[in-house]
């Protein structure tokens, strides 16, 4: 079995299995945003904070999240420094744009970007939500509210910081190029492809990505015009 | 429509004596060529002035030059088999080049793909990945009635499509991780594909697989560029049909 994990198709199989887990996360996580847009006052996207914290099955599911970024982070520098080793002397003129996409070739340098982005922001909301709190998270509550007001945190931050609102978009923005090419490609590599379901997938996967870039993007657009 | 001529040429070009020595570009000048001239009768022309000017002329492969054999190859203006599509190098014809251009030639770049000499590379690692299972080797009888065995139009469409890889290596030298995934999935397809292979299928795509991992290609990551780039179209379908029969195997242990 470490031999199969190992072997260019089993690290492969490994990036996608993990990869269309996120792909998954991912639409979750947007659907709970997006009740930031939905309700000015915060207490639909309180509420929903507040049942991601407290419900049992999302608090199995967080280590297995972290997890799963692990791997498809392990896994795809292993992968990137293996094919960079298989050409020893690279070409002296290489012509690539005709024949793949720009986001295909780019796979490691997306998903670094999108990890940088993640690190800010788990220290913008997770740390101060799970690990050091804020003052924020307890103004603004009905008395006795056995809950955190998150919505105050982040609006407060989308409201107050362009340059934050700005990053917020951009990360929304890449994560979207990675999919674009991530959510055909893991389906490529299962097998779970032919002739006809390529097609079919390369549409869904662009519909995907634009649905997760602009679906980011626009939460800290939303406050930033509107307040 | 009448051929032009391109009045000059400048032919950058991999110069390297043999497997271990260091090479190095040269550029040569070449004259009043034709654009009806195939790309390597461009060369043979630079080679008769190479050897009249008493330089080792340059050494590159090919052999049928009708685009069937899969022998000639060459990296050309960063592209395999140059900026034609769907076709090998011999097949490429000097009026896809404009006078005054200066035209780069390399050979494939891959660690399984080591130079011999300029522009040959050695590519028994495609023999060695055939050998470890690109065959049948159970008895399949004598030859069948035509209508005992009955195959449909798809599947022998498909297996004759993917029975077309020439095995040139074009996929190997487009892929930006030089992987053999089209080449090994167009192997195991064609077979696949058909009653006499599926007996040995699973065993088949592992041990080819495996091969290849150990010859030092490297893996697939769906780019697409083997795809655009190989002279007979072999589809990356086949590559998920790969990815199918390898993991079934896997998983089937
Ligand atoms: C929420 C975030 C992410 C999602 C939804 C995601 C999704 C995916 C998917 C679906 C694939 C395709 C797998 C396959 O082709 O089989 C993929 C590939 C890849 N991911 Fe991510 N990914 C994410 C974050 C990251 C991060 C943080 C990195 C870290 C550096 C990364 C690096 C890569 C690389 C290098 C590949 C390319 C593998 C290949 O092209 O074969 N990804 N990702
Ligand atoms: S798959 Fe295409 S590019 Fe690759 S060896 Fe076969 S014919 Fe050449
Ligand atoms: S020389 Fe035979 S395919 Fe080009």
């Amino acid at each position: 079995m470490s031999k199969f994990l190992y072997a260019s198709i089993g690290r492969k199989f490994l990036m996608s299995v993990t990869g269309i887990f996120l792909l998954l996360f991912i639409l979750v996580h947007l659907t709970i945003n997006l009740l930031l847009i939905f309700d000015d006052s915060g207490a639909l996207y309180n509420e929903g904070a507040h049942f991601m914290v407290t419900n049992p099955a999302i608090k199995i599911m967080e280590p297995i999240l972290a997890l799963g970024f692990l791997v498809h982070i392990i896994w795809s520098l292993l992968i990137s420094w293996e094919n960079y080793k298989a050409r020893p002397v690279k070409y002296k003129k290489q012509d690539l744009s005709v024949a793949s996409s720009w986001a295909s070739r780019n796979m490691l340098i997306l998903g670094a970007l999108v990890f940088v982005f993640l690190v800010i922001h788990l220290a913008n909301f997770w740390w101060k939500i799970k690990v050091s709190g804020h003052d924020l998270l307890n103004q603004g509550l009905e008395p006795g509210a056995d809950m955190h007001n998150t919505y105050l945190l982040v609006s407060t931050l989308f409201k107050t910081s362009w340059f934050y609102s700005l990053l917020y978009i951009l990360g929304g923005v890449l994560l979207g190029l990675h999919v674009t090419h991530g959510f055909w490609s893991a389906f490529q590599t299962i097998g779970f492809s032919n002739k006809v379901w390529l097609n079919r997938l390369q549409t869904v996967a662009k519909v995907y990505a634009v649905v997760v870039a602009l679906g980011f993007a626009i939460i800290p657009l939303y406050f930033m015009i509107k307040f | 429509m009448a051929d032009k001529i391109l009045k000059k040429l400048y032919i950058e070009v991999w110069r390297q004596n043999n497997a271990k020595a260091k090479g190095k570009f040269e550029t040569y000048t070449i004259e009043n060529i034709s654009t009806g001239t195939s790309f390597l009768e461009m060369l043979d022309i630079l080679n008769n002035d190479l050897i009249e000017k008493g330089v080792d002329p340059i050494a590159f492969d090919h052999d049928c030059r009708e685009g069937i054999c899969g022998t000639c190859s060459l990296y050309i203006n960063g592209r395999p088999h140059g900026p034609d599509s769907a076709v090998t190098t011999c097949q490429l014809h000097m009026r896809k080049f404009k006078d005054g251009d200066t035209i780069t030639i390399e050979p494939w770049r891959a660690k399984a793909f080591p130079v011999i000499k300029d522009l040959v590379v050695n590519r028994s690692a495609f023999e060695q990945i055939l050998q470890a299972g690109g065959f049948v080797s159970v008895n399949t009888g004598g030859v069948p009635d035509g209508n005992a065995i009955l195959i449909s139009h798809e599947d022998a469409e498909e297996s004759m499509d993917a029975a077309s890889c020439i095995g040139c290596g074009a996929c190997v030298a487009a892929c930006k991780n030089s992987s053999a995934m089209l080449f090994v999935s167009a192997k195991v397809s064609h077979l696949a594909k058909l009653p006499q292979g599926k007996v040995e299928a699973k065993a088949r795509a592992r041990n080819m697989v495996a091969k290849m991992d150990e010859l030092g290609f490297g893996g697939c990551t769906n780019t697409q560029a083997c795809e655009a780039e190989c002279p007979k179209s072999i589809s990356i379908s086949n590559i998920a049909r790969l990815n199918r029969e390898y993991l079934s195997a896997r998983f089937s242990e």
